[in-house]
């Protein structure tokens, strides 16, 4: 009865007026942030161009054009429009390369943080969800996984499965599960005593239900940034496993492991070093700027 | 103080041991087996293969292997490398102090850069200099330090002649191994010309290694201060009179170093991971090129070895840190 009183006051009061959806909310404060907004218009931008790459580059990444071996870029001295960022050492168009190379790694990006994010996810949801014995061990072995620097564990577990782009996936992926399942078991353990769970469990549902249907939804916050940040992560380990030669192999114009190829031709023609470099900061950069971003606005916190 | 200590080490153990059992899961993980794989398409004769297996005792049983390499591990036996035929943990230790030194020098790098970066970006927070800092350390913090390190060669050791390209001494210089630590052991030695080249070898590996945590050193400093900045007692200390510099110095920089110095130890495992990349770079002789080279020469135990023993480093710096965390701050210590 009284209830019914105060939602009339307030309705009477307030008339109109609904909060905003969250989306809206989210955009509104994300927009806001400039540095995010770059992130994402660069992100884009590189999607654009890895999902078009045989459109948008000039040439086949993978033709020698034999009369052309080191072009140097075009505004350079002997540089030519048909190569704009020049030719490789065995005269492979640069920006072509380049192009395909971001098809790969947005690949690496996506399938490393789905591998690690669902692994992950689930390992967490379990351990927090039931506690125990089970959340000892489990995070005890994801300890053991921390305790060892990750680019060292990704390096080993290559090595072990043998070099090659697929394998440099799955040991990158195997590196950053336990952050995803550290953030998911912290967020589930924060959620699950709260009243709308209790209120889920005494009305009968099952423990699937509710970890997957009541508890995850309110998880997905640090999730999202994670993942985002585990792009530029992901991208960064496997070029460098690409550049110790356990990642994709020669001739893949994966950006790192062109930067390895092209090494004895530091001093001669710098640009087959310097494109694959720039390329790969900028898109790292982009992925963290836009994970900063997301964490601004999705922390409720932080909003004012 | 002394049950605080112990409990932190007890923590540790079951760590270690489950490390150990991964490193010992890893050689076996190898398709085919070490053996096989190393001898490739050449093949040798089977009794040699025999002999080999054995000496590595992949003939055992999987449990005996396990207690052996157990009982290796705690009396400082980790096999033998196959290639060099030396015992793992001197080829290791050997090369150890060469990691170190670039490592230290780089969270030096790092900290003395870092930290009053951070200060005046938080201190002039929106300024100019705020947005350049967080730029600058983002940039720095997407990185990859094995294209940054090709750059700084390109630009001042080829371009500028200022630096070498590669190793830890010029050839024209010979110092006995003391320490292992080139800069104190040309010191040592009393060769000074020896020791201006150790430290222009080392200037470039530093940069590149102390990159990363030098941008997490600027962002951890600017946002502890920046949450300092706003406690009542600053306002206080600010509002009796006492110089900002006072304020900032002591009163501010005091409380914000708790969560930067927590920072600086986490950073360990990043800088011996980036050692492997930094090395391979610089030809600089330590584990993280020595690890590399045993994966190339499919040295098996070697890397077995290594990866533990880095692996024992960085939990023993991490338990180190904790300890010396409890010891300062006194509400770590009595929190449990």
């Amino acid at each position: 009865m009284t209830t019914e009183v105060k939602d009339t006051a307030i309705a009477a009061t307030v008339p109109t007026s609904q909060p905003p959806h969250p989306l809206v909310e989210f955009w509104y404060h994300f927009r806001q942030n400039t540095g995010a907004m770059i992130g994402l218009a660069v992100i884009l931008l590189i999607a654009f161009v890895a999902l078009f790459a045989n459109v948008v580059a000039p040439h086949d990444p993978n033709i020698q054009y034999r009369e052309a071996i080191l072009v140097p870029p075009v505004w350079q001295d002997g540089g030519s429009w048909r190569f704009v960022l020049g030719t490789d050492d065995i005269g492979r168009d640069m920006l072509s390369r380049l192009v395909y190379g971001a098809r790969l790694s947005m690949m690496i990006g996506l399938i490393v943080v789905t591998l690690s994010l669902a692994v992950g996810l689930a390992l967490g949801m379990v351990a927090g969800f039931f506690g125990g014995m089970v959340d000892v061990l489990t995070m005890r072995f994801m300890d053991i996984l921390l305790s060892l620097p990750s680019l060292l564990l990704a390096v080993v577990v290559a090595a072990i499965l043998g070099p090659g782009l697929v394998n440099a996936m799955l040991a990158v992926s195997i590196v950053v599960i336990p952050h995803y399942a550290r953030l998911t078991r912290a967020a589930v353990m924060a959620e699950t005593n709260k009243d709308y769970v209790i209120a889920s469990r005494v009305a009968g549902a099952g423990p699937l239900r509710l970890m997957l249907v009541v508890i995850l939804p309110n998880c997905v916050a640090p999730l999202i940034v994670q993942a985002t940040l585990g792009f530029s992560t992901a991208i960064l380990d496997a070029a460098a496993l690409g550049f110790l030669g356990l990642g994709a192999q020669p001739p893949t114009p994966e950006w790192g492991t062109m930067l390895a190829s092209s090494l004895q031709f530091l001093q001669r023609a710098p640009w087959v070093v310097t494109w694959p470099g720039v390329a790969i900061l900028v898109t790292v950069l982009a992925f963290n700027l836009l994970g900063d971003g997301l964490r601004d606005a999705l922390d409720p916190k932080l909003k004012r | 103080m002394l049950r605080f200590i112990l409990t932190r080490v007890s923590l540790v153990i079951p760590t270690f041991l489950g490390v150990t059992f991964l490193t010992f899961l890893l050689i076996r993980l190898v398709p085919g087996d070490p053996i096989e794989v190393r001898v490739g398409e050449r093949g040798i004769p089977p009794e040699r293969l025999e002999q080999l297996r054995r000496e590595l005792g992949l003939d055992l049983p999987l449990w005996q292997q396990f207690l052996d390499y157990i009982g290796g591990v705690l009396t400082g036996d980790l096999g033998l490398s196959l290639v060099t035929r030396n015992p793992v943990i001197s080829e290791f230790f050997t090369l150890f102090p060469a990691t170190i030194e670039l490592a230290v020098a780089a969270m030096l790098f790092a900290t003395l850069v870092g930290l009053p970066a951070g200060i005046i970006a938080a201190v002039k927070r929106g300024s100019i200099f705020d947005h350049g800092v967080m730029g600058i350390s983002l940039t720095g913090y997407s990185m990859p330090i094995f294209w940054w390190g090709l750059l700084l060669i390109l630009f001042f050791s080829v371009g500028l002649g200022w630096t070498p390209v590669s190793g830890r001494l010029d050839l024209l210089h010979y110092v006995e191994p003391v320490t292992g630590f080139m800069l104190i052991d040309t010191l040592l030695a009393g060769e000074y010309e020896a020791f201006w080249s150790a430290l222009h070898h080392l200037v470039l590996p530093m940069i590149v290694l102390g990159t990363v945590p030098l941008a997490v050193v600027a962002r951890m400093t600017r946002s502890a201060m920046l949450e300092v900045l706003g406690e009542d007692y600053i306002r206080t200390a600010k509002a009796k009179g006492l110089a900002s510099k006072r304020v900032i110095g002591l009163h501010a920089l005091r409380n914000a170093l708790i969560p930067v110095v927590t920072v600086i130890g986490l950073q360990v495992g990043t800088l011996l991971g980036g050692a492997i990349l930094t090395e391979t770079i610089f030809s600089w002789p330590g584990v993280g090129k020595w690890l590399i080279e045993s994966i190339n020469r499919r040295d098996y135990p070697a890397l077995q070895g290594g990866v533990l023993l880095i692996a024992t480093t960085v939990m023993a710096v991490n338990l180190l840190v904790d300890v010396l965390y409890g010891v300062l701050n006194p509400r770590i210590r009595h929190s449990r």
